[in-house]
């Protein structure tokens, strides 16, 4: 095979892909993308040393067929297709002339309209943890009135009345769920999605919908329209600008922020390579990615649709087991949901773990490593030493339990990253494809329609128009076997090792993230710009499972001390541990994760500083 | 699979002889009440955008579910096409922007399609046979509609087909002229037709051809190739394929190359084809399996089941007409277009002489119906009405021209043959003394005639001719014409 993967990104490829991709790139950022880039691309080709003779290369998680459907034809009211379009004329959505049919006309010069820049001026709820990008206090007042009603009735539903946020990435019926995106920013769905629907009608209250990274891409809930979310942890600091805010992680930011402030009882999010998992670690919740198929995706905004999965971040074991019984379940309008019953999840919770085989990653441990020594010019501290001890503690309290604790071996475990760096941006880049500016969403006037797309589709953050390109340059012609399709089969290799080790142990045990959180504006370069691959580095021990659609759960175990880890602000920050499970075995992950919050406790911020706060808004 | 070029089909330029090249994409919509991966209905001619799901308009996590029905359409049709059933396939996604593909990537079927191979008969007019061999069968999405020519400033656009199941026949490059490629076109809709599988409406657009011509010098590799897109009838099938052979062979014989392009046939243009994209808009699909999709997988007992429920199917009542009617291939291959042509000829003959039913429904039926722009479906003829009319000319009760006229008029007014063959006073004169006392008199006005023509038999015809024209075309003609003879000592 010639390798096509020495071949460098240059300007010339960025133009062509971003041509590709229909978003526009001015001359002047060619340079600094093809850089950034090429970097990714570099990494990412570490996926060529695996051996992948004899993979299959099915895209899917679990060997799965497609369900079909009754030909049963249902209308849906025109108004609903209609009410979004940015330009609607007698019944037709309209866009300006297709090149090809423009012939003779005069090129007339329309002016562009930034559309979003005006969605958002009248957003509520801008407090100083900037949790929320829409607050619902009308719809909340109205749904508790009703959960008072059935209380006083004693018709409680499961989760009567109970405070819930939402992840922006969810549809919301009549609310506008925004992704985050400027390309979103007025969209108001006419539908629900499957798990906030089910939400409802257990009785929980929306409470607003959560800041979050545009698009869910982001470790740190830096990169969305709603502005830096704060970790409830630790107040703003003073001083140097780009390192005021403690993160709460990301890209659920918004959710473990709150969650951790008490803002509500709960959240649900979603979780692509670790959105949930870092985000709890982070802020000393619990927050569990359940296996790809258990929650429904519809109506959940899309990123990587093989990864992607919903879940919940909650203060607790049990919070969290009763929430995700309310959202998991079988939905046949998602065709990679899952027929399988629900267990009583809060059934589990208390059970002992007498002679349950658990195994710790030993892999993780060589990657906790190489994450500290990550070359970024600037000093570390030193390893995340304090995690390792946590780590070896919750060893010990499961060992305690009854657990049996043996040492585990992914052999394709540290390859994960890149080739998830490979898969989510492919499925984003096709998934993004559909913001196009003529049926909802943002859009830039132009005079012809390949001009609209462009300038519409640059309204996209830096971070997802990044992924953007590195997905449309994976697929592209001629880089497709060396890339997609070799990180499909890595991909396989790597469901292999898992599938090996459940053979052996019941539960798998390791860190959640390397580090505790981070400041939203560390590792950025003197010009301001993120340092991608540090971000991406994040995901290191939560991307496993998304690539493998397993089942894990991060439990808050301790507080991080100064001097255990890599960073100046680490004392105090909480860290998690992360418990996997074979598909469809959340319970275990129940059962065990309530052993390790029985010995660790629970997590608070030590103050609320955030109510003490001015109420001049803080930009960021 | 047809190897050796023959001689009449090639094309002769001035530098020597050129061989046409012809591959077949074809389109063809599934007939199924809701859409291929959404619940909206798929009917045609609706007002914008209310055939539309909130999946058809691609709204942010709506998420594809398939429709089953359509998949046993694909399977019925591949099994009509001779094609291999694949247990396993599955969908890619196509990545392209264009404003009625809303996803902004068709769900297609790329790597794993649902059928491989197949063979498609093809009666060409001489009446014999040849074949032409499959490359693949796979389902996919339609796409909405573009509308260029409404607003003086816009494009319009419409999602209602957005989503309509499809089906796409590639040919192998196994046609060597167009009116193989029409009999090709034509035998697929024919099939396509009797399975129920696609109303075959080619003006409607649920059929529809993109053609890829090249020319070569017999012998050599193929020729680089132009595509000609959406060529809406079989007309232009052929108009299309002459356009491009002449423009393909002026280019190559004056050293050109012909360049691998999309075209678009204008039928408004005589059938000239032109450009369409731009060479800098070289396309890259970026096809990657659709990870909302798993893989489609059919059981063996599935398929056989749909094999088993197979009608007959348009050659084999091809050769059965030909051997239980004793048609001539080409008249039966006409027949067996439409499962309704079939079966109006089956109804009309029985019975009765097959070869004249044929003749009445290809000739004076369909020249009838075609001047009203109507299909056999809804020919004001019923199979019982012509077979009335043969039986009255069976028995010599009418001669054929007076057919001809009772034809005309239950076809505009509709009624009973017999009792309009009556009540008009349409009847043969078959009474040989009525007729006697005719040519007496036609005799008696003509004596110079009369004697003309005993020396010269062909006035005969004259005289007979005279006799018709004074019984209004009601007289036997070959009463007539014996009697003159008799009359005439000849």
């Amino acid at each position: 095979m010639s390798d096509v993967s020495d071949k460098k990104i240059t300007e010339a490829d960025v133009r062509h892909i971003a041509r590709l991709a229909r978003i526009a790139v001015s001359e002047g950022e060619l340079s600094d993308l093809a850089k950034e880039l090429e970097r990714v691309r570099e990494w990412v080709a570490q996926v060529r040393e695996v051996n992948v003779k004899g993979v299959a290369s099915y895209g899917g998680v679990f060997d799965m067929e497609l369900r079909r459907r009754e030909d049963k034809a249902e209308k849906t009211d025109k108004d609903d297709i209609l009410k979004n379009a940015p330009d609607e004329r007698e019944g037709f959505f309209v866009v300006p002339k297709v090149v090809e049919a423009r012939n003779g006309l005069i090129k007339k010069d329309i002016s562009a309209v930034d559309l979003a820049e005006n969605s958002f001026q009248n957003m509520e709820g801008i407090s100083y943890l900037n949790a929320f990008i829409t607050t619902t206090r009308d719809r909340a007042l109205q749904q508790a009135e009703e959960s008072d009603k059935r209380l006083r009735e004693g018709k409680a539903r499961p989760l009567e009345g109970i405070p819930i946020g939402v992840k922006d990435l969810f549809c919301t019926r009549g609310i506008r769920t925004t992704a985050a995106s400027k390309m979103l920013g007025n969209f108001v769905p006419p539908y629900e999605s499957e798990v906030t629907r089910r939400l409802w009608e257990a009785g929980a209250l929306c409470i607003g919908k959560l800041n979050m990274d545009e698009f869910a891409m982001g470790s740190k809930s830096t990169f969305g329209i709603g502005g830096h979310v704060a970790n409830p942890w630790v107040p703003p600091l003073n001083g140097d600008s780009k390192y005021t805010v403690m993160s709460p992680g990301g890209s659920s930011g918004g959710a473990s922020a709150s969650v951790a402030a008490g803002l509500c009882l709960g959240a649900v999010a979603s979780d692509t390579g670790g959105s949930i998992r870092q985000p709890a670690a982070w802020t000393g919740t619990v927050g569990i990615k359940p296996t790809y198929g258990r929650c429904s995706r519809y109506g959940m905004i899309a990123f990587a649709s093989s990864l992607d999965q919903a879940g919940v971040i909650a203060k607790n074991v049990r919070d969290t087991a009763v929430l995700l019984g309310v959202i998991a379940g079988f939905d046949p309008k998602d065709s990679t949901s899952v027929n399988k019953p629900v267990p009583n999840y809060e059934n589990f919770i208390g059970k002992n773990i007498k002679g349950l085989k658990i195994g710790s990653i030993k892999n993780f441990e060589k990657m906790a490593i190489n994450f500290s020594a990550y070359d970024t010019g600037k000093p570390f501290i030193q390893p995340a030493s304090e995690m390792m001890r946590l780590w070896e503690e919750s060893k010990k309290w499961l060992r305690d339990a009854g657990a049996e604790i043996v040492e585990i071996d992914l052999p394709h475990v540290e390859l994960a990253l890149p080739a998830y760096y490979i898969i989510a941006p492919a499925e984003a880049s096709s998934n993004l494809a559909r913001y196009d500016g003529v049926r909802y969403g943002l859009r830039e006037e132009a005079s012809d329609v390949d001009e609209m797309y462009e300038k519409s589709r640059r309204a996209f953050g830096e971070e997802v128009r990044r992924r953007i390109l590195i997905g449309t340059y994976v697929l592209s012609a001629g880089y497709y076997d060396a890339y997609y399709l070799q990180a499909l089969k890595v991909r396989k290799r790597l469901i292999e090792d898992f599938n090996k080790a459940f053979e052996k142990v019941e539960l798998l045990l390791g860190p959640t993230t390397p580090s505790s959180a981070m400041l939203s504006g560390e590792y950025m370069d003197e010009g301001g710009r993120e340092d991608v691959l540090y971000n991406y580095l994040q995901d290191i021990m939560t991307v496993p499972a998304n690539l493998a659609g397993l089942p894990a759960i991060s439990v808050p175990v301790g507080k991080n001390v100064k001097g255990g880890g890599m960073h100046e602000h680490d004392a105090g920050m909480p860290l998690g541990i992360q418990l996997i499970a074979p598909p469809f075995q959340e319970e275990r992950l129940f059962q065990a994760g309530q052993i390790i919050e029985n010995a660790a406790g629970t997590f608070t911020p030590p103050t609320r500083w955030w109510e003490k706060a001015s109420d001049e808004p803080q930009t960021v | 699979m047809n190897p050796k070029p023959s001689e009449e089909n090639l094309l002769q330029g001035e530098t020597g002889a050129w061989e046409l090249v012809i591959g077949m994409e074809v389109h063809a919509q599934l007939l199924s009440e809701a859409k291929l991966f959404s619940a909206a209905p798929t009917a045609f001619g609706a007002e914008p955008n209310s055939q539309v799901s909130l999946v058809d308009a691609a709204m942010p996590g709506m998420l594809p579910t398939l429709n089953g029905f359509c998949v046993e359409q694909a399977i019925r049709a591949a099994l009509g096409l001779n094609a291999d059933i694949q247990l396993r396939s599955t969908f890619d996604r196509k990545n392209y922007f264009y404003p009625d593909l809303p996803q902004g990537y068709q769900i297609s079927q790329y790597a794993n399609p649902i059928a491989k191979g197949g063979r498609v008969q093809l009666d060409l007019e001489s009446g014999e046979t040849k074949y032409a061999d499959l490359e693949r069968i796979h389902m996919e999405q339609d796409a909405g509609k573009s509308i260029h020519d409404i607003a003086p400033d816009a494009t319009l656009v419409d999602l209602n087909r957005a989503g309509v199941a499809l089906i796409e026949i590639v040919s192998k490059p196994d046609m060597r002229s167009a009116q193989e490629a029409q009999a090709y076109m034509r035998k697929l809709r024919a099939i396509l037709r009797c399975l129920k599988v696609c109303d075959g409406n080619m003006e409607e657009g649920s059929l529809r051809a993109d053609v890829n011509i090249s020319l070569r010098r017999p012998g050599d590799p193929l020729g680089t190739r132009a595509e000609v897109k959406n060529v809406n009838s079989i007309r232009f099938i052929g108009q299309a394929i002459a356009y491009e052979a002449r423009r393909q062979m002026k280019i190559l014989e004056e050293g050109g190359e012909v360049r691998q392009e999309t075209r678009l046939f204008d039928p408004k243009n005589n059938g000239e084809t032109r450009s369409m994209r731009a060479k800098e808009d070289a396309h890259d699909y970026r096809y990657f399996p659709d990870p909302d999709l798993p893989p489609l997988v059919l059981t063996k007992e599935e398929v056989e089941k749909i094999r088993k429920d197979l009608p007959e199917l348009p050659d084999q009542k091809k050769a059965r007409l030909v051997k239980d009617y004793g048609l001539s291939p080409t008249d039966a291959a006409i027949l067996c277009e439409d499962p309704a042509r079939g079966d109006f000829f089956e109804k009309t003959a029985i019975g009765r002489d097959a070869r004249r039913a044929a003749n009445w429904i290809l000739g004076d039926l369909f020249g009838a119906l075609n001047k009203e722009g109507l299909g056999i479906e809804s020919s004001p003829v019923s199979p019982d009405q012509l077979g009335k009319l043969i039986d009255l000319i069976a028995a010599g009760t009418i001669s054929g021209k007076i057919a001809k006229e009772v034809f005309a008029r239950i076809f505009r007014e509709g009624g009973d043959p017999e009792d309009l063959v009556k009540q008009s006073g349409m009847e043969q004169i078959t009474d040989t003394s009525a007729l006697e006392r005719v040519v007496k008199d036609i005799l008696a006005k003509n004596p110079d005639k009369a004697a003309r023509a005993k020396e010269k038999p062909k006035m005969l015809g004259w005289f007979v001719g005279e006799v018709m024209k004074a019984t209004s075309g009601k007289a036997n003609p070959q009463l007539a014409q014996e009697i003159l003879r008799r009359s005439l000592d000849l």
